[in-house]
């Protein structure tokens, strides 16, 4: 297991680099550039920062100038936010993004393993109907409707929350980490259902149950084993995915995650802090992948035996 | 599951407290301030931006300082000031009990350095030009002198500074209400970096020395930045609020909803699908001011079709402005008929653009253009917004159906846009300008040839020497008759169409007293108050 794990790790290191490379040299094919404004400054003042930051030098200097600062951890000072790192400035938000996705995800985990199981035991009842259709209409509705809406009604209505902030008000993460959840939660009701019913047909739960283990026992300690095999392998993604896409929660609930950095990085055509995040979220992306590939692999004896 | 309802109701009920901030600040003296986007910094030499200016307004201070009624300049650093008979020497005496919020006292020596600072071009300042009038400023940031003594600024003791300028600039007053003339600490600068060091580390909470009515107290990025009342500055005595929360909010739907639940004083914007139900409904918090902004369409007057006046002003002839404000925008915008809004520091231009649909027809006629077919299609580059798309729409629309030509939308991010606006990359393309101080100089002065803000490859060396002859002039009266000929040429020329002119619209809470709309819309905080009718 540990070698899998070893190597893996040592083939995300070429795939860093590609990405790395690719984002540097689509970031400088994109039209305008990190001082344009609707204020033009002079030829003067451009040539002035040109030269501060380097971006008078050749492409391909400041590629290897660059990387070169990368493979030694420095991602260079962010020209929108004089005075402050790409480091820093993910350090300021990782964070936050991070508290943000563990609460949307046990959230989300809690919401649907109960109601994927739920759905799967009591199969074309109405507790399958309810919770699976409840899902359904949690994949489709977006955050930036779910998250407004829950606004209005526990915030602005009910007064009961906050309506934005992080850390400021008692009570404000409540409504940012429902409703960032509830997008994952539908699609874990969905998958833990479809991984459940699969398992409770096979022989073994046929087994257990003749051997007069209770329902309880049945499902917890032999059928979830199995059937939330392909919500483990959907957490890795799903938890990259959190880290990087929270923007629009970020932005409604006015959270100070790396989310907003990220994408405003893009609009401001920030280079380097783009650049930085995008190695940043790769990153992640690979390792968490990776914690969940090694995560069903030991849950399923299956796939320990190859 | 019944345990779960209760614990749940318990825990929501526990959570929600009775008072919101804003019901809070009646006693605290604390005011919420919806500040728009995250700030840059707040090193007044290297920032640029509205919300940077409304953290630097509380921070630090200039020569003179922003009037909370709008007009003439306040004391600031310098409690008085007299000006030399030509109009181009100003001596500038500080206040007697100025002091930086370390408590060393603010001298002329500081400004002295400041400016040299802002003109150091390895610094990369981008407002160095605001010092420009200034005699050898150009030269010294420009590198075509390296004394920086020969500069026009000098600490002729302590306590009096001495500028000289060029021209006599009769805006120069108004210019150093801008916070790049302000004053930065030197000792402070220099301890965290040097005198040219853009990522020095003097502005973080700690490190921060200015000598503003508030310092700095904490900066939690992307979150809110706190400031607390300065006891050393040299008017302490009539600043009431005892700390300022500065929250960086880019959503104007968000903002507005925490204005709603309490958590804002006063909100940077208001979502315009809003505007114009809130006015029916008689919104008592909604504010809508006129604003020194202008609305305007360019002319890429390189074009083949558009280097022909007739055909500027042909365009500018078939937009029913009047229509556009009350059908498009529907937030109390006002049309323009001229470059420099109304009442900017008392000027009124008096130029006229009629919505006049067969005079512009028959111009376009004598253009060449018998049937709006054979016209070339024209296109309109605009930047994302639902707002810049309506107005291009409805443009469109008359352009069409006016003198029936094909117009196309182009629609651009924000960086592309500018990128194609500057390399002259476009027909026609909207365009905004917010003046940066009240005169009409802050306008016509984008025009000029060789301006990099002109992009409309409109170089006309009459309306140059007007400005320059406007800018010699003292007398306000005689001047202003030469920058409304200037105007007057400008309209005539039509490199750009103005639309309508800008109004500030956000909702202010009831409590907050001293808060006094100005075209400028600069609300100096030392005079702000919180009080309970």
């Amino acid at each position: 297991m540990l070698s899998i794990f070893f190597k893996r790790l040592l083939l995300a290191i070429p795939v860093l680099i590609v990405v790395a490379s690719i984002t540097f040299f689509l970031v400088r094919l994109a039209p305008g550039g990190p001082f344009d404004a609707e204020k033009a400054v002079s030829e003067q003042v451009m040539k002035n920062l040109n030269e501060v930051y380097n971006l008078n030098a050749p492409l391909s200097e400041q590629y290897f100038d660059y990387m070169s600062g990368v493979l030694v951890g420095d991602f260079g000072p962010s020209f929108r936010f004089p005075g402050r790192s790409v480091t820093e400035l993910i350090m300021t938000g990782l964070p936050v993004t991070f508290e943000l996705a563990i609460y949307s995800m046990l959230i989300a985990l809690f919401i649907g393993v109960l109601s994927g199981v739920t759905a799967a035991l009591k199969r074309n009842t109405f507790l399958d109907y309810i919770p699976m259709s409840i899902a359904m209409i949690g994949i489709c509705v977006p955050t930036f409707l779910l998250g407004p809406l829950l606004v209005l009604i526990f915030g602005i209505n009910l007064e009961l929350l906050p309506v934005s902030g992080w850390d400021q008000l008692p009570g404000d993460k409540i409504l940012p980490s429902i409703t960032l959840g509830f997008a994952y939660a539908a699609y874990i009701a969905r998958l833990s259902r479809g991984g459940m019913l699969e398992i409770l047909n096979q022989d073994f739960i046929r087994t257990a149950r003749a051997k007069g283990l209770s329902e309880t026992r049945v499902v917890t300690k032999h059928a979830m084993q199995g059937g939330l095999i392909p919500v483990v392998s959907f957490l890795g993604p799903a938890v990259a995915g959190l880290l990087a896409g929270s923007f629009v929660v970020e932005t409604i609930f006015q959270i100070p995650g790396l989310g907003r950095f990220y994408v405003e990085a893009a609009f401001n055509r920030d280079y380097t802090m783009i650049l930085g995040t995008t190695i940043f979220f790769s990153f992640m992306i690979v390792v968490f992948n990776l914690l969940s590939d090694i995560l069903a692999l030991w849950l399923n004896p299956r796939s320990r035996d190859v | 599951m019944k345990y779960l309802v209760l614990i749940l109701s318990f825990f929501l009920i526990s959570c929600s407290s009775s008072k919101s901030p804003v019901d809070l600040a009646v006693e605290s003296k604390v005011f919420h301030y919806g500040n728009g986007t995250e700030p840059q910094g707040l090193d007044p030499h290297i920032v640029t931006g509205v919300p940077e200016h409304h953290l630097l307004l509380a921070l630090c201070e200039g020569l003179t300082s922003s009037n909370p009624r709008g007009g003439e300049s306040l004391p600031g650093s310098a409690s008085s000031w007299t000006v030399s008979e030509d109009g181009k020497t100003y001596t500038f005496y500080l206040q007697e009990n100025g002091k930086w919020s370390n408590g060393d006292p603010v001298t002329a020596n500081d400004f002295v350095w400041s400016w040299e600072r802002i003109l150091t071009a390895s610094l990369g300042s981008q407002y160095p030009d605001m010092l420009y009038s200034v005699v050898n400023a150009e030269e010294f940031h420009t590198g075509l002198i390296s004394d920086f003594s020969m500069v026009g600024v000098r600490a002729i003791n302590e306590d009096v500074l001495q500028v000289t300028l060029k021209e006599p600039t009769p805006f120069f007053l108004g210019l150093l209400s801008h916070y790049s003339t302000w004053p930065v600490h030197k000792p402070t600068v220099l301890e965290h970096g040097s005198i040219d060091d853009r990522n020095g580390q003097w502005t973080r909470p700690g490190n921060f020395v200015c000598n503003g009515p508030f310092n700095l107290k904490s900066w939690e990025l992307n979150k809110k930045i706190v400031v607390e009342k300065n006891p050393l500055y040299w008017d302490a005595n009539i600043v009431e609020l005892n700390e300022i929360h500065f929250y960086p909010i880019s959503n104007e739907m968000t903002e507005e909803r925490m204005f709603r639940a309490g958590q804002l004083h006063v909100t940077n914007t208001f979502p315009s699908n809003k505007c114009e139900p809130d006015i029916q409904e008689k919104n008592p918090n909604l504010q809508i001011h006129p604003y020194m902004g202008t609305y305007f369409y360019r002319f890429n007057t390189k074009n083949e079709a558009l280097k022909d006046v007739r055909v500027r002003k042909a365009l500018a002839y078939s937009i029913d402005r009047k229509k556009i404000v009350e059908s498009v925008t529907r937030c109390g915008q006002i049309p323009a008929y001229s470059f420099t809004p109304p009442g900017s520091n008392g000027f009124f231009p008096d130029t006229k653009i009629p919505f006049d649909v067969e005079l512009a027809k028959s111009l376009l006629k004598d253009a060449g253009y018998e049937s709006g077919e054979s016209f070339p299609v024209l296109e309109i580059l605009f930047n994302t917004s639902e707002g810049h798309r309506k107005v291009a729409l409805a443009i469109q629309q008359m352009w069409q159906q006016n003198l029936g030509i094909n117009v196309e939308l182009v629609n651009q991010d924000w960086k592309v846009y500018l990128s194609r606006e500057m390399i002259g990359d476009f027909q026609v393309s909207r365009a905004g300008w917010i003046g940066d101080y009240e005169d009409p100089n802050t306008f016509l002065d984008t025009l000029r040839p060789n301006r990099g803000n002109n992009k409309t490859g409109w170089d006309n060396y009459e309306f140059d020497n007007l400005l320059i002859k406007a800018n010699a002039t003292l007398d306000t009266e005689e001047r202003y008759k030469i920058l409304m000929e200037a105007e007057r040429l400008l309209i005539d020329e039509m490199p750009i169409a103005p639309i309508y002119t800008y109004v500030r619209v956000y909702q202010l809470h009831e409590d907050v007293k001293g808060w006094y709309p100005n075209i400028l819309s600069h609300h100096h905080p030392k005079y702000l108050r919180i009080e309970n009718d």
